[in-house]
């Protein structure tokens, strides 16, 4: 029956383990060389410049946008549809050392109206400055790294610091891989797309201290096996788990990704990649890190003769 | 076995209960109104119900209802926004001097969640659609102001202390002043000194001539930049309130920028208009020697000029300017030590300050008036179409008798309440702006938009909650119905949170709740496979819920709080939309452990707990 799929699994995790690494290698280095050779595609947010967002009443060719900005005087433009053939969307570069930056939105949907007869809507505007553009490429990356230290800390406290390093290689690993990702086909990479990734850090967490929590638990609780059948036990019995809520999370992301417009659009896709990747890596990539830095059982034994012993202390 | 004492299932559905009501107002349509106050804060009288009634009618706008707010204001409602849009123009177009009128959005609540005062939850401007700016105060220049002003003070003390200085001159960041010779330096150097003692004077020469270089002590030069900062967000905050936009949000940001936030916003061009309007006072001696009443009718003295005050009051004051608002470096309300009466204690540069001191001197006794004057460009729309034209407008906000003669700081008593005094040192300090501003981000939403989003993203969190219902009621049957059912629980307490924090939702906060909604679930996964397991173990189904739902626990707390911290991160770095996605991140986890361990718990007590149990319908 289809429900008993996922139950009393055996299968060998950890047997694999070498073709993982592989795999995961492989990911990273393309991941790595798509960062260095194209980089990532930024967003207005971090690139500073000006979009709007204009809708009109009928389908509009795009060369009656771009014939309406060439009168206004601005030629410089990137015109492009956005979702529906009736909205256009308009982007210009950050001038440099020109002052008029705020203003300049003003003058292109004045001329876009003037154009079409005010048979146009103003939809969106935004405006980033370079210098505050440069500041939340700054504050982004010193986000990610308040995340990840913060974690470390947290699972280095709860579980032990091997499972702390393996989190945060499992961590790293997930984010190396969605971003690459993102530079490879140069999707635009803007602010909420920031804001995923950090959220793909938090579930990625999520899913590898469920995998760590049953390996401690069996650990202390199973007296044959070595280390590597443990943790081969440990992910049979949290497989189901993690495939289920990956799953439901995958549909729910898969609806906001469909459903959830345009500009939602990047943010839904870095979060159902991060998702993905979290979920291989909390089963390969976090265990197989413990395994290598040599994590045994007495490593995880409770604590508690040096409790005991505190309390009768004086 | 597996039964919740009475009070913890009471607890929980008081819980739910209280949950559902906060969440009540969401459900209720928020109607496009207009927010009218009179002009300069007056409350709307009942002859300006009528006057706004009329105008409606006559330009033919159909509206639902007229409703009094609190503060004297008024509230317009209409069924759609363009009824609203052209019912604003109705009002423009006619009562603009007497009136402002902003868009908004009012909840069309029943009169006893209003007697509650509960409210729906607070949307941000990227589903209501507005103007975001974010300013950029040039704290350089406010610095170089600063300076700039010791260096005319300094000049002028010398020359009245007859020292003989060569120049004094601003070089960068200090003040330099050139002699012939050592000791006119060291005389000068001591006046300095005495005079200023706020600046941090130092010596040096070049062989042919001395020096003295005034600098400001760090803390003063950080005092002078938070003066500016904080004169220029008074000043934005003063402008953005006469532009007539309801709940607008200023607000610092950092060491030098200024957060601006206008929901229902729509014209950004007019925006930054008004912020870049200027505005200035000048204290005038009142002419007292010529009628008031002549005037009026026409025969104005040549020495004087004919002012109104903000009553429409005439007042005849004095050609002759004795300081202007560029001469005063602060403004403070508090109360007159001797009165106890509200008082607003203002200070002059060392320029201002000496002719003050003259004329006062001249006139104690007699009465000095404050008169504000506005430069800026209105936009109105006339035939439909938007017309600019520049306004100058003179008013005389403050008639009093000098009582002594003043110069550096004086106080100006006279009014009516602290209140008052509160406002025109607002006034006052927002006259000017202490330091030039540039606009460094804009985000604007058109209201169309907003809604599209509002739509967008509520179906995304129908669509992906129906998913996963059906899902989990096909994979755990039982157990998944009650998992829905707390789901359901879940979405209703962020909505109840998020209202009644008033915290703003935003799209990407609407992401972060269909985010939730994936991983609330993730809780009631863990348990009911850890019951599966101790099922298979052979253990009783009674045993498996209660080891199921203890075993659990720790992973759940263990794995929540790593996203927890994420959340927190995203939160304190993040700028608003970012912002949004953090809280209902953090609102939801918070609240899908409640749910999905003690709401799943005391359901599946009631449908199992304390009978005997074949199977487990899991």
């Amino acid at each position: 029956m289809q429900m008993r799929l996922l139950k009393d699994l055996k299968i060998d995790f950890m047997g694999r383990r070498r073709e993982a690494m592989v795999f995961s290698a492989v990911l990273i280095l393309i991941a790595i060389v798509a960062l260095a050779m194209r980089g990532l595609n930024f967003g207005l947010d971090f690139t500073g410049g000006t979009l709007i967002e204009v809708g009109y009443e009928d389908a509009v060719e795009l060369e009656s946008v771009r014939a309406g900005l060439a009168t206004g005087g601005l030629p410089d433009t990137t015109v492009q549809h956005f979702g529906t053939s009736r909205d256009v969307l308009i982007r210009i570069a950050p001038e440099a050392g020109n002052a008029v930056g705020s203003d300049l939105s003003d003058r292109v949907f004045s001329s876009l109206s003037a154009a079409a007869e005010g048979r146009v809507e103003l939809r969106r505007v935004e405006f980033v400055g370079p210098q505050v553009g440069d500041e939340l490429t700054e504050d982004g990356g010193l986000a990610m790294l308040y995340a990840i230290l913060g974690i470390l800390i947290y699972v280095a406290l709860r579980f032990e610091y091997r499972f702390a390093v393996g989190s945060v290689i499992a961590l790293v690993h997930d984010v190396l891989i969605t971003i690459g990702l993102f530079a490879l086909f140069r999707i635009p990479f803007d602010l909420p797309v920031l804001a995923a990734v950090l959220a793909v850090i938090g579930y990625s967490l999520n899913d590898t201290i469920v995998v760590f929590d049953r390996i401690r638990e069996n650990f202390r609780k199973i007296r044959k096996g070595d280390a590597i059948a443990v943790i081969n036990t440990s992910l049979n019995q949290t497989i189901a788990r993690t495939l289920v809520t990956s799953f439901t999370t995958l549909l729910v992301l898969s609806a906001l990704f469909i459903f959830g417009g345009e500009i939602i659009h990047s943010f839904a896709l870095a979060l159902i990649v991060g998702v993905v990747i979290g979920t291989y890596s909390s089963i390969y990539v976090a265990s197989t890190s413990v395994i290598l830095m040599g994590v045994s059982k007495a490593d995880l034994m409770p604590v508690k003769k040096e409790g005991a012993e505190l309390d009768s202390m004086p | 076995m597996n039964r919740y004492p009475l009070w913890k299932n009471l607890l929980i559905l008081g819980v739910i209960l209280v949950g559902i009501l906060f969440a009540l107002p969401n459900l209720f349509s928020q109607n496009p109104s207009i927010e009218v106050t009179g002009a300069r804060g007056l409350e709307v009288t009942d002859a300006g119900v009528d006057e706004i009634k009329a105008a409606l009618e006559n330009a033919g706008v159909e509206y639902r209802a007229i409703e009094r707010r609190e503060g004297g204001k008024l509230l317009v409602r209409f069924a759609t926004s363009g009824d609203q849009l052209r019912g604003q123009e109705a009002i423009e177009g006619t009562l603009s001097d007497r009136y402002n009128s902003a868009l908004t959005l009012a909840p069309d609540l029943p009169g006893f969640l209003r007697t509650l005062g509960l409210q729906p939850m607070f949307l941000g401007l990227d589903l209501r659609g507005g103007i975001h700016v974010l300013i950029d105060v040039d704290m350089d220049a406010a610095v170089d102001q600063a300076l700039e002003r010791y260096t005319g003070d300094i000049r002028t003390l010398l020359r009245k202390q007859k020292v003989r200085y060569l120049t004094v001159t601003r070089d960068r960041k200090r003040v330099k002043v050139k002699f012939r010779d050592a000791r006119t330096r060291d005389q000068a150097e001591a006046l300095i000194g005495t005079e200023f003692g706020e600046l941090v004077l130092e010596g040096g020469d070049d062989g042919s001539a001395f020096f003295v270089y005034g600098s400001l002590t760090p803390t003063d030069e950080q005092a002078v930049k938070r003066f500016a900062l904080e004169q220029n967000i008074t000043t934005l905050r003063n402008r953005v309130n006469a532009l007539g936009v309801a709940e607008p949000i200023i607000q610092r940001q950092g060491e030098r920028r200024i957060l601006v936030q206008l929901p229902g916003a729509r014209d950004p061009g007019r925006l930054k208009e008004i912020l870049g309007a200027t505005a200035t006072l000048e204290y005038r001696l009142v002419d007292t020697g010529h009628s008031v009443q002549d005037a009026v009718d026409g025969r104005v003295p040549v020495t004087s000029k004919l002012y109104q005050d903000r009553d429409g009051r005439p007042v005849l004051l004095l050609r002759r300017v004795i300081v202007t608002g560029d001469q005063i470096t602060d403004a403070a309300a508090g109360f007159d030590q001797r009165s106890g009466q509200p008082a607003v204690f203002v200070s002059l540069d060392g320029q201002g300050a000496r002719r003050m001191r003259k004329v006062t001197t001249e006139n104690v006794g007699k009465p000095m008036a404050v008169v504000f004057i506005e430069n800026r460009t209105l936009t109105r729309l006339v035939d439909g179409k938007p017309v600019k034209r520049k306004v100058r407008t003179e008013e005389v906000i403050s008639v009093a008798n000098i009582l002594e003669p003043f110069g550096r700081r004086f106080q100006t008593t006279g009014l009516d309440s602290s209140n008052e005094a509160h406002n025109l040192a607002l006034l006052l300090r927002a006259g000017a702006l202490a330091a030039p501003i540039e606009i460094v981000e804009e985000r604007t939403i058109g209201p169309s938009l907003g809604q599209d989003n509002i739509n967008q993203g509520v179906r995304s969190v129908i669509i992906g909650f129906i998913l996963v219902v059906l899902f989990m009621a096909g994979y755990y049957r039982v157990f998944g119905l009650v998992a829905d059912l707390v789901l359901f629980v879940n979405l209703v307490m962020i909505v109840a949170v998020l209202s009644l924090l008033q915290a703003t939702l935003t799209l990407p906060g609407i992401a972060g709740i269909v985010l939730t909604v994936g991983m609330a679930v993730d809780a009631n996964v863990l348990i009911f496979e850890r019951i599966r397991e101790e099922i298979r173990n052979g253990s009783s189904p009674q045993a498996s819920i209660h080891a199921g739902y203890e075993k659990a626990l720790s992973t759940i707390v263990d794995a929540n709080i790593t996203t927890l911290i994420a959340a927190v991160v995203l939160f304190s770095f993040g700028t608003g939309p970012i912002k949004g996605f953090a809280v209902t991140l953090f609102i939801g986890i918070v609240t899908s452990m409640f749910t999905a361990i003690l709401g799943s718990r005391a359901l599946i007590n009631l449908i199992y707990g304390g009978r005997r149990v074949g199977r487990l319908a899991i």
